[in-house]
């Protein structure tokens, strides 16, 4: 055995690869080499830590020490201090937590300390490439005990009594699904992993699949068991070419070392998995679009039944499955159900993985059991509001979901409550919005996507959600009449009601909650033609304040189409007809004489 | 893949490799690296620690380094610490002195008397 002292992990996730952490890397090894401590440190890639926002990432081990944004160039200091003097880098450590102690761990930071990881429990532990740390971390033991020791619906059963429920969106239970599919008699059955992740700033698939590329595939496998499938394909973006390729590494490796392929474990159980690209439209994340897309059709949802757990790709039955769901299989299998049954709320078991974007401090991926607060969230593991800012509401479920107001603060987060309260689990997006924010321009923006990608064949969602997108524009630019609020709403119960796919069902639900929680903001934009927080371009007018203007003509000078005037040592004014609104005045006053409203 | 057995031994042999990243609460050797630890020795001792922790096959067992603990006339130092003991403080450890406290102390759980530090003294 090869025996390293410390080892020192460097995230290599999509987030701080675009931060030069490989330059790091490399620096690394050529400070380490220099000093001629390579065969006492070893130096690690990772997957994403989800802490992308202070990325790039460093952890050192034994001690956990974290650091974050670590440049190339911070390399020669850390191998000189830390790792050959053992005085780590205090100014690369993360800053809330520096005073209290020295040395900061990890699991001290009040972003890791209540997150639970159980899909992420690899990343940014393991070096994905590398098959032998995945089975050092217990991986492949599941497939083993599955087909060595278990019957196909005792692993059915095992994922039942667990009360696993699909990441990706609507919530099935994952033991049911496969449960309908096992029994269906063919000569050829599937298993397909939805990597497609269409969410906009939901990436936790991403992560897992560039953290942890085995565990989805050991899952694959433990699900072809159960099932008696031997083919899985992963549908992946292709703008995911770091996952794209980790997996292309795992598959390969596994194919080496018997893990996939043929008799595996000498059970006479067969199976493989190929990779399938997706050209990145939302819809092909429907599952029936998805089989569509990756039999090589155009990927267009199609009426259910027949579920897919019956007629799937090619017309074989096909179990689909989430890349998060996948994740949960072979600990639960490891675990226990009841392990896993003993985390969570009644009806929604095990952790769920958010990604935390918005005005929020901490912006990355948590892990959470479910049933955590929404305060718990936002206040302890996202660190608060930036400057100070009030809360106004966080939008969960992506384009499919709602709004949650502070009087949803501390209802535990569960699928049950969140329908509850008119939004959804989804894949996990949580965007957090401050007083700044304007509900109407918020909901413009999630139907502006949903109308950008519906697919175009049915009509309420091809043609309605166009008509709601631009009654919005039009309460947006200050033209909103008071029959657009009713307009919306029935247009929104159409478009639910008369669309094939969950989709077009779901688009107008950013709308309709924003219409419930905010109504006042709609109505102000229409009946006072006023944006209340400050965005809508058109309601607002740049006014000077005579009483601090000191007429200096600084914003004169600065501004673009000269429609401010004055004279020296007297207040200026702005010529509402010729002012474009770009704010150049407002950024250029030293007084604070310039006022939006 | 054959069978269970093979897939424990890759597990086994990878180990020590990920434990260090897992494991709170293990026996950890800490050697003093300031500039006069250095100086006086230190490095060969943490070399000779981790010769003896790798022959011995001990994944179980952190090796650290920290700064100066302000006693330089009795560099190099090292401590050791068991979780739920006191720490205990070697100083003036030669290469060879640092093997055996691995084997005395670590390993036989007998802590190597004349060698630690006397606050008394
Ligand atoms: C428009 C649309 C987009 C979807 N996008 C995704 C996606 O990106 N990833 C995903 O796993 N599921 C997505 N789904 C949900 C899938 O249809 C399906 O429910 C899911 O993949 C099943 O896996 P699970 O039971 O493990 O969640 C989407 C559904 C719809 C209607
Ligand atoms: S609801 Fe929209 S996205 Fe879904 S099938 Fe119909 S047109 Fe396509
Ligand atoms: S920059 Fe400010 S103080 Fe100067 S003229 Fe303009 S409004 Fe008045
Ligand atoms: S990509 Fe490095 S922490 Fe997310
Ligand atoms: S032109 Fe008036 S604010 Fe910019």
């Amino acid at each position: 055995m090869d025996f390293y002292r410390a080892h020192v992990l460097i995230c290599a996730g999509t987030g701080c690869s675009s931060m030069e952490s490989r330059l790091l890397r490399q620096n690394m090894h050529e400070e380490i080499l220099k000093r001629g401590l390579d065969k006492e440190i070893k130096v690690i890639e990772t997957g994403c830590f989800g802490f992308c926002n202070m990325g790039p990432i460093m952890v050192v081990y034994p001690e956990g020490t974290f650091y974050c944004q670590v440049q190339p160039s911070d390399a020669a200091q850390i191998v000189e201090e830390h790792l050959v003097k053992g005085r780590p880098v205090e100014r690369l450590l993360y800053q809330h937590e520096k005073e209290s102690t020295d040395t900061v761990e990890m699991e001290n930071i009040e972003f890791f300390k209540h997150q639970k990881r159980v899909a992420l429990e690899n990343c940014g532990r393991i070096n994905p490439e590398n098959i032998e740390e995945y089975i050092a971390q217990d991986g492949y033991f599941a497939l083993a005990q599955c087909v060595n020791e278990m019957k196909p619906e005792e692993v059915i059963d095992v994922i039942k009594k667990s009360g696993l429920r699909g990441r990706g969106g609507a919530g099935f239970p994952t033991g049911m699904k496969w449960s309908f599919a096992a029994p269906v008699q063919a000569d050829q059955k599937y298993v397909v992993c939805n990597a497609d992740e269409g969410d906009p700033g939901a990436f936790m698939d991403r992560s897992v699949l560039e953290g942890d590329p085995h565990s989805v595939l050991e899952a694959m496998a433990i699900a072809g068991y159960a099932i008696g499938a031997s083919q899985g394909y992963i549908y992946v973006r292709a703008e995911y070419p770091i996952a794209v390729e980790r997996l292309k590494i795992a598959i390969k490796q596994a194919r080496e070392y018997g893990l996939l392929g043929k008799n595996i474990f000498e059970s006479g159980f067969d199976f493989d998995v190929d990779i399938r690209l997706g050209a990145g439209a939302f819809v092909c994340g429907e599952e029936t679009a998805l089989l569509a897309s990756t039999e090589g059709r155009r990927g267009e949802p199609r009426p259910r039944p027949p579920f897919p757990a019956v007629s799937g790709l090619f017309g074989k039955p096909t179990v689909i499955n989430n890349v998060e769901t996948l994740a949960n299989i072979p600990k639960i299998i490891r675990n226990g159900w009841e392990w896993f049954a003993a985390m969570g709320t009644e009806k929604s078991k095990g952790t769920k993985v958010f990604a935390l974007a918005g005005k929020i401090n901490n912006i990355g991926l948590i892990e959470i059991p479910m049933g955590t607060s929404l305060r718990t969230i936002i206040y302890d593991i996202g660190g608060g509001i930036p400057k100070g800012k009030k809360f106004k509401a966080a939008q969960t479920g992506g384009p499919s979901g709602g709004c949650l107001t502070e009087s949803h603060l501390d209802i535990p987060i569960d699928y049950e409550n969140l329908t509850a309260a008119g939004s959804m689990m989804g894949s996990g997006g949580l965007i957090v919005m401050d007083e700044d924010t304007c509900m109407v321009d918020i909901a413009r923006f999630f139907l502006e996507f949903t109308q950008e990608e519906s697919c175009g064949k049915c009509p309420p969602c091809r043609i309605g959600t166009k008509r709601m997108l631009e009654i919005l524009d039009k309460i947006t630019s200050g033209n909103g009449t008071p029959e657009d609020l009713t307009n919306l709403e029935t247009l929104a119960e159409t478009i639910k009601d008369a669309s094939l796919c969950a989709l077009g069902q779901t688009a107008p639900n950013p709308v309709l909650s924003t219409l419930k929680h905010f109504r006042h903001e709609y109505e102000a934009h229409i009946y006072d033609k006023k944006c209340p927080a400050g965005v809508c371009q058109a309601l607002l007018s740049y006014k000077i304040d005579a009483r601090k203007c000191k007429g200096c003509s600084l914003c004169a000078r600065n501004c673009p189409t000269e429609a401010i005037s004055g004279k020296i040592k007297e207040p200026y004014i702005i010529d509402q007809a010729k002012c474009i609104k770009c704010g150049e005045c407002m950024n250029r006053c030293k007084f604070g004489a310039v006022i939006k409203e | 893949m054959k069978s269970i057995e093979e897939l424990r031994a890759i597990k086994e042999r990878n180990k020590g490799d990920v434990v260090s990243r897992n494991e709170k609460g293990v026996p950890t050797v800490n050697v003093h690296m300031g500039t006069c630890g250095i100086a006086a020795g230190a490095r060969e001792v943490l070399t000779a620690v981790m010769d003896e922790v790798k022959t011995r096959n001990l994944d179980q067992i952190h090796i650290v380094q920290s700064g100066c603990p302000g006693m330089c006339i009795n560099e190099p130092m090292l401590t050791v610490t068991i979780p739920g003991e006191k720490p205990y403080v070697y100083i003036k450890v030669t290469p060879e002195n640092a093997k055996s406290i691995v084997l005395r102390h670590l390993i036989n759980k007998q802590p190597v008397q004349e060698w630690l530090l006397n606050l008394d003294k």
